[in-house]
């Protein structure tokens, strides 16, 4: 597509009190693509896609956005061009349709300029596999899977152009999780998306992503298109966790 | 303190109390003592404490007042309410840990604008004092406006942060959706203002039913016509309600902007792992 990375980050350290959540992490994420984190529990990949937003700052180093330091952009506009879809999604009070509207509806001004290619609820609850019979739903009452479908929806409503997932399946059902990963796919295609996915099952990672990051202990081990991250990866830590599985 | 703003109006027709009459009235704090020591509630010291803490305390506010009420000047009387609004700062913020200095501030402010703005119209447009700063009314009003004041900045505060930690993760969704932090934030600061209004509501649904309230008993007791002695009173609660409403939102409304970054990150203290606030759900 384009050779700017959606994301880049240089010697991005980050620490919280003692530990060192992130040490001298240098990745690009390419724009368009469906990018996998995996890694063991306490390894970073929640601290590292947090920054990817602006949820948190890194402690030094630098992230950009399509070439821009993360800083130099107005923040809530970046929230709104990065969505971030939580491991636990919470609902707000109020219907399915509430929820999506909220959304909508916090976009500043600007955004409200081009109103015309605001997304359509209707549309983001089938792209996310909802079922639009569920937009007068109570959001409260819903299921974990249709939660989180529900979450990822009302993310695309602010019209994104990059979808960051923190372990999106990890309170679901493995048939629940397939058909999230399958929209995820579908996402990524139809709305060209850059989606940036936490996740600790690596049979989704090697299906939906192309390209896979292999953290540990606040590092990145190793990056690289999925395929060969699977079939012949260099660091022999990789070797282990991905083809051996640990 | 509330006896004493009728004490030189009317004195004449009351019973007064003698030294002597205190020490036996202290047989009621053996009483609570001795409970303490038989119920092994490690309490005995605290009330022996507070008995002579209270005595000394209320002494000393007695004879300031009657020297403030003999001498009339209306910078002694300022600053008499300035130490006062300083307590009660001290006071409310002495229980937050963290972020005191920001706290103190933020109260003291507030309890100044709730309190002071409702102590200034009642002086000014309800009771017209003359002169304006007459020490008899006007100390013993702010004492009592004051001490509630301080329990809204106080409780508004402590449910702030508490709502904060536990919304933590609906504040980030917001955030994560492009919501300012006045939004992402609404919900918590909401509760907590009504946290801290609760009380008052309470307190005026009640008043003369299961309270009386200290001023209008002291009134009365002191030889006061009781119709006289509610009116004052109904101008007395009317003022806690503005004057807690007002501190209260002063204190949540600037208190929430120290929950985030410029960045407009969220920062709440004693920050969960991401693990134990599943395992705490
Ligand atoms: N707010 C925080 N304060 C202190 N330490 C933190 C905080 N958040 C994360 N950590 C620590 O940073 C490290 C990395 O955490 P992080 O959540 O990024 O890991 P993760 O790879 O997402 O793990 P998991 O798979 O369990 O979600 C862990 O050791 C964690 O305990
Ligand atoms: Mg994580």
């Amino acid at each position: 597509m384009n050779d700017v990375p959606a994301f880049c980050l240089r010697q991005v350290e980050q620490s919280r009190g003692d530990v060192r959540t992130l040490r001298a992490i240098n990745l690009d994420i390419p724009m368009g693509e469906v990018v996998a984190i995996v890694g063991p529990s306490g390894a970073g990949k929640t601290s590292l896609i947090r920054l990817l937003n602006r949820l948190d700052d890194p402690s030094q180093g630098t992230v950009m956005y399509l070439g821009s330091p993360i800083e130099s952009i107005h923040v809530r506009q970046l929230r709104r061009r990065v969505a971030f879809v939580f491991q636990t999604p919470v609902m707000f009070a109020g219907t399915v349709a509430d929820n999506l509207a909220l959304a909508r509806d916090l976009a500043p001004p600007a955004e409200d300029a081009r109103a015309t290619a605001m997304p359509d609820a209707g549309e983001m609850l089938r792209l996310a596999g909802v079922d639009p019979e569920f937009a007068s739903r109570d959001a409260q009452s819903l299921s974990g899977g249709e939660r989180q479908r529900v979450s990822i929806a009302r993310a695309l409503m602010t019209s994104p152009d990059a979808l960051l997932l923190d372990e999106p399946t990890s309170a679901l059902d493995p048939d629940v999780a397939d058909h999230i990963m399958a929209t995820i796919r579908t996402l990524a295609e139809r709305m060209h998306l850059t989606v940036v996915m936490v996740t600790h099952r690596l049979e989704e990672a090697r299906a939906v992503s192309s390209h896979t990051v292999f953290m540990e202990a606040g590092s990145v081990i190793e990056s690289g298109p999925t395929e060969a991250m699977f079939t012949a990866p260099n660091a022999a830590r990789t070797r282990d966790y991905l083809v051996r599985g640990k | 303190m509330s006896a004493a703003i009728t004490s030189a109006a009317v004195s004449n027709a009351v019973l007064t109390l003698r030294w002597y009459d205190l020490a036996l009235a202290s047989a009621l704090v053996l009483v609570a003592m001795a409970i303490s020591v038989w119920q092994r509630l490690g309490l005995a010291r605290g009330f022996a404490v507070g008995a002579i803490r209270a005595v000394v305390q209320l002494v000393a506010v007695g004879y300031v007042l009657a020297f403030l009420i003999s001498i009339q000047r209306w910078y002694l009387v300022l600053l008499a309410l300035l130490v006062m609004l300083i307590a009660a700062t001290l006071t409310a913020t002495d229980r937050q840990k963290g972020r005191r200095a920001t706290l103190f501030v933020i109260s003291g402010t507030a309890m100044l604008v709730g309190a002071g703005l409702t102590l200034a119209y009642v002086d000014a447009v309800v009771m017209r004092l003359h002169p304006w700063y007459d020490p008899q009314y006007l100390i013993p009003l702010f004492g009592m406006i004051i001490g509630n004041a301080m329990n809204g900045a106080a409780l508004a505060a402590e449910r702030l942060s508490s709502e904060m930690e536990l919304r933590r993760a609906e504040v980030e969704s917001y955030l994560a959706l492009g919501a300012s932090p006045k939004r992402a934030s609404a919900e918590a600061v909401r509760r907590a203002l009504v946290a801290a209004m609760i009380p008052t509501v309470n307190m005026l649904m009640v008043v003369g039913l299961v309270s009386l309230p200290g001023m209008m008993t002291g009134q009365v007791i002191a030889g006061q016509s009781p119709i006289t002695a509610v009116r004052y009173q109904i101008v007395v609660v009317f003022m806690l309600a503005g004057a807690v409403a007002v501190t209260s939102v002063v204190v949540a409304l600037w208190y929430q902007r120290s929950f985030f970054t410029s960045a407009e990150q969220l920062v709440v203290r004693s920050i969960p792992s991401p693990r134990s606030t599943i395992a705490a759900r």
